[in-house]
Formats: C-alpha cells, sequence, structure tokens
C-alpha cells in the first residue's frame, strides 16, 4: 500500500445513504449494529420495503393470467422489472433476463437445460479453484449425468486467478467455461473480458457467477462478452428468493425448458405441449412476483447512486480495514489479490473465526465465520475456517474501527 | 448474555492446554466427527478394555468450545464404563440444550452450561460426544464411521 497517496475525500454522503436502511438503526446486545456481512446478504433500503409493501397491499394477483385490473396491475408491476433489469445489465433484450430464486438456481438451469442434453462423455467442464459450492456441485451433477469430466483452473497463494492458467486449461473437449466474477471467500476479482474472449475464440459457452459483482461493479453483460450471467437478489438489497439468469437469446432458444407446469407452456393437449416464447419458457408456476417487485426497486436505488463514488467509498472502506486489521497480532489476511472487492477474510492465531463471531456479535458485530461455501478454498490456505467482513456501500470507516478493536479483544480472551 | 458465562476459566484452560490430545498407539475404538457449518473435525482414539475405557485422546481442530469440550470429555470418561460414558453424554446434552438442567456432580463439565444461551454454538459442544458414542457403539477401528452434526 502506498502510503504517499491519501484517500482521495469521497463526495459520498454515507450518512445520509445510511439513513436509507432502517435496520442500521437498531442495536444488538446493546450495541449500535455494524453490519459487515453483506456479502452473505445486504440490507434493503427503504425503497425495496416500501415497493414490496405496496404491491402486497394495492396490487397482488397471479400474473399472466387474469383480465381483471389486479392482474394487469401486477403484471406490469412484474414485467416493467424485467424490462428495468435488462437495461441494467444492458441486455438486449427483457426476453434474455429469466427470473430464478437466485444465483444458485440460475447455475442450476444451464447445467440442467444447456448442459445436459448438449455434453458427451469426454467433454469438459472448467471451473476455478475458488468456486462457491454452487458453481462447483451443479457440474459435478452434470458430470456424472453425462460422463463429462470437471476440470479446474489453480489459483495462486495470493487468491488470484490469472487467465493463462484458465486458457491453458482450454482443450478442443472445453465446451462450458463457468467462473466467479468477484469470489466470496476472497474477493478476488476474475478477468472476465479476457476469459470470455479466449472462450469464444475456441467456442466454448461462458456463464459468470456474477452474485458478488453485480452490488459492487457496474455490470454490462454484453461488454463482458459471456453467455450466461447470473446473480441474486438479496446480494444488491434485494428481496431474497429472485435472482436472475441472463443468456443470450440464441442460446436460449435453443434450450429446453427446465421444468414443466402453468406459464411456461402456449398449448398443452395430452399428446403434446407447445412451449411458451422467452423467457417465461423459463418459468414454469406462479414466480415470486413481490420479490421481482422488490428487485426491480433495489436496481433503481442502485441507478439513483453515483456508482463511482460509491466504488471510491468501498475501496476506501477495505483499504482502511486492511490497515486497521493488519495492525492486529497475529492476523493474517486470506485472499491478497490484486484489485480485489471489498471484503477481507481473515484467521487470527490462537483464536478459531467461530470464536471471533461469537465475540464480535456480542459487540454488535456481524461478520460471517466459517467455510463460506468454499471448501476447496479453506482446504487450499489450509485452515478450516475464515473470518470474513464484507463491504457495502453503508459501512463506516469507525464500523472497521470497532471490528479491528473487537478482534484484538478477542484474541486477548482466546488466546 | 455475557461472553464470560461462556468463555469460563475452565473453558478458556482447556481450549488453550487441552488434556488427552493427540494419537493413542494402542486405540482399539475409534470415531471421526464433523461439524460442516464451522469446519470442525476431531477424532476420538479409545482403549477399551472389556466394557472400561482405559484411555482416550482426540485430535483434530475446533473452536476453543469445541477443544474445551472435548479436553474436558476425555477427562471425565476416562475409566468409565461404556454405559456409564453415554449416561455422562445424555446429562451433558440436556445440560447444553436444557435451561431446567442442572449441573450438579457433573464436577468441571458444569462449565458447559454456558453455551445453552448461545444456540449456534450447542453443536460445537456437542460434537465430541456424538463422536464418542459413536466410537463406543462400533468399537471396531477400521470401521471408521463419520459422525457429522449436521
Amino acid at each position: 500500500m502506498n502510503t504517499a497517496l491519501a484517500p482521495t475525500p469521497s463526495a459520498f454522503d454515507v450518512a445520509a445513504v445510511r439513513r436509507e436502511f432502517p435496520i442500521l438503526a437498531r442495536t444488538v446486545h446493546g450495541k449500535p449494529l455494524a453490519y459487515l456481512d453483506s456479502g452473505a446478504s445486504a440490507q434493503r433500503p427503504r425503497s425495496v420495503i416500501a415497493a414490496v409493501d405496496e404491491y402486497e397491499r394495492m396490487h397482488h394477483a397471479n400474473i399472466h393470467r387474469g383480465v381483471h385490473t389486479l392482474s394487469q396491475e401486477a403484471t406490469a408491476l412484474y414485467e416493467g422489472a424485467r424490462e428495468r433489469i435488462a437495461r441494467f445489465i444492458n441486455a438486449r433484450s427483457p426476453r434474455e433476463i429469466v427470473f430464478v430464486r437466485g444465483t444458485t438456481e440460475a447455475i442450476n438451469l444451464v447445467a440442467q437445460s444447456y448442459g445436459r442434453p448438449s455434453l458427451k462423455p469426454g467433454d469438459e467442464v472448467l471451473i476455478t479453484h475458488l468456486e462457491h459450492h454452487s458453481n462447483i456441485v451443479p457440474w459435478q451433477m452434470l458430470c456424472e449425468q453425462t460422463g463429462a469430466k470437471l476440470v479446474v483452473a489453480p489459483m495462486d497463494a495470493r487468491g488470484e486467478v490469472h487467465a493463462e492458467a484458465v486458457e491453458a486449461l482450454m482443450s478442443e473437449r472445453t465446451r462450458l467455461l463457468s467462473f466467479a466474477h468477484i469470489s466470496n471467500a476472497l474477493g478476488t476479482v476474475l478477468p472476465v473480458r479476457r476469459l470470455t474472449a479466449a472462450a469464444r475464440a475456441r467456442g466454448i459457452t461462458t456463464l459468470i457467477d456474477g452474485a458478488q459483482a453485480v452490488p459492487h461493479l457496474e455490470v454490462d453483460v454484453q461488454g463482458l462478452g459471456c453467455d450466461f450471467y447470473a446473480f441474486s437478489g438479496h446480494k444488491m438489497f434485494g428481496p431474497t428468493g429472485v435472482g436472475v439468469l441472463y443468456g443470450r437469446e440464441a442460446l436460449l432458444e435453443r434450450m429446453p425448458p427446465w421444468q414443466g407446469g402453468g406459464d411456461m407452456i402456449l398449448t398443452v393437449s395430452f399428446g403434446k405441449s407447445v412451449y411458451n416464447s422467452l423467457p417465461h419458457k423459463f418459468e414454469a408456476g406462479t414466480p415470486n412476483i413481490s420479490g421481482v417487485v422488490g428487485l426491480g426497486a433495489a436496481v433503481d436505488f442502485m441507478q439513483s447512486l453515483d456508482r463511482q463514488a460509491v466504488h471510491a467509498h468501498e475501496r476506501e472502506l477495505l483499504e482502511h480495514a486492511t490497515d486497521a486489521l493488519s495492525a492486529v497480532d497475529g492476523l493474517r489476511v486470506i485472499g491478497t489479490a490484486p484489485g480485489k472487492a471489498s471484503l477481507i477474510s481473515f484467521v487470527v492465531e490462537g483464536v478459531h473465526p467461530h470464536d471471533l463471531g461469537t465475540i464480535l456479535d456480542g459487540d454488535g458485530i456481524a461478520i460471517r465465520t466459517g467455510h463460506h461455501c468454499a471448501m476447496p478454498v479453506m482446504d487450499f490456505f489450509e485452515v478450516p475456517a475464515t473470518a470474513r467482513a464484507s463491504f457495502a456501500l453503508y459501512n463506516t470507516f469507525d464500523e472497521i474501527d470497532r471490528l479491528a478493536a473487537s478482534v484484538g479483544r478477542a484474541r486477548a480472551l482466546i488466546a | 448474555m455475557e461472553l464470560t458465562d461462556l468463555y469460563r476459566d475452565v473453558i478458556l484452560d482447556h481450549n488453550r492446554r487441552p488434556r488427552n490430545f493427540g494419537p493413542l498407539g494402542d486405540a482399539n475404538a475409534l470415531a471421526e466427527g464433523f461439524n460442516p457449518l464451522c469446519g470442525d473435525r476431531l477424532t476420538v482414539r479409545l482403549n477399551l478394555a472389556d466394557d472400561r475405557i482405559e484411555n482416550i485422546r482426540f485430535e483434530g481442530q475446533g473452536c476453543a468450545i469445541s477443544t474445551a469440550s472435548a479436553s474436558l470429555m476425555t477427562e471425565a470418561v476416562k475409566g468409565k464404563t461404556r454405559g456409564e460414558a453415554l449416561a455422562l453424554f445424555d446429562r451433558v446434552h440436556r445440560l447444553l440444550t436444557d435451561d431446567a438442567a442442572g449441573a450438579e456432580d457433573l464436577g468441571k463439565l458444569a462449565a458447559l452450561s454456558g453455551v445453552r444461551e448461545y444456540p449456534a454454538r450447542v453443536k460445537c459442544a456437542s460434537l465430541c460426544w456424538h463422536t464418542l458414542a459413536s466410537a463406543l457403539k462400533s468399537p471396531d477401528p477400521h470401521a471408521l464411521p463419520a459422525v457429522s452434526t449436521e
């Protein structure tokens, strides 16, 4: 860290942002809540809570079914959210936006609807070592079903994934490349554009797990050059139980439906059913309508922000946290890739992360402790678990100072 | 909730200096425990003579609650019969989960009662006991019964 470069004073008004998040005003064990677990699930602004509340109070009915007023209003809200989300990530059309329960379901959809019909024994699915379990297990299941082989690209001791190392594993048999935009356990940002370009040149289909990226980066799916992009509502200030699979229309068109049921068909007879058009072909059954409405409001919230200022604020938080935590005796940061996102995984000598989590909770500080659904990452760094503080636009330097002080006290108590 | 009620001196001491920690050469019963929530793993090895625990040692990595509980357990069950050890497991399990359970006659194990105020940590304290019970029920060291708290 070059200390000669003082952090640029940010025009970002964190106090104003915090007022938009009612939960941040609460206390935990008598202390002000310091919520440093947005990587697991971010909090909701008033506008998202209000949009869901208004929908429940005024507009709820089933969508795409009725001619009555409420059904039309609900449909307009649901499809309106789809259009705004398509613009938000720069999809070519709302037909490329499939609503799912979350990133996990999106990846499973691609594995089963795109991968299963097309993969043959000996074909390869390429992922990286730092993936979340949700970007490992669906591919393992697919490989068991098809006889394809799972190939894992390495990371280095800093937790960085080098494009050359991934490219070296792209073979004539590679059919799919799936990787995280940002690692949830380490914060590493992957070289997406270079990897998608290399994959495209070899005819390899790409899926990006964007769960950690959408809250922090401006995501342009066309610019990124990916075939599929998956993300979750609740990590970007929206509700749980709703997420998005973006897919290039030409690919989605070719894919068979994933689940059968209502809303995904045009006509049904016992002899044959005719499937609905995109994206409804992939949305069987009554969806999470209020969740989609909330997700649309979360997109509006993010677009109302100065994203550059948010990014600068988050970088300052990460730099401050890295400095403050590095000053704690016996603390080791896990994952030190250059340019990483605003989260910090660490272990403290003599103090198990689980004890840290309990002690910090006593001070009102919420962090994630455990394997972060990334057991291969834990094995790589030879730790059973880590503590992870993950930051969002509403976090403050003061919260980070409290974190560092509390970690120091935990070490004094336990070690 | 006071943290000092969870992290009592006995717990902190047994975490820093776990008793009966390490391999056991002449073990004739063994089980491995795993808590997928936190990644804790431990191995409990026993030397059973007839029905009695002649010796017991444990290895593994875990949080302070998990390590101290395993250390306290090895001290408490050494010399006990299989039935006595399993009965003690029942007592400890009640102590960890039932607010009304008393700690009379439990000796140092009573220090674990603070855990019941922290539901997320009960599995940390009970993992070693589940592992011990598994080892006692299938004393073939080659059977390697794996125990999970999930």
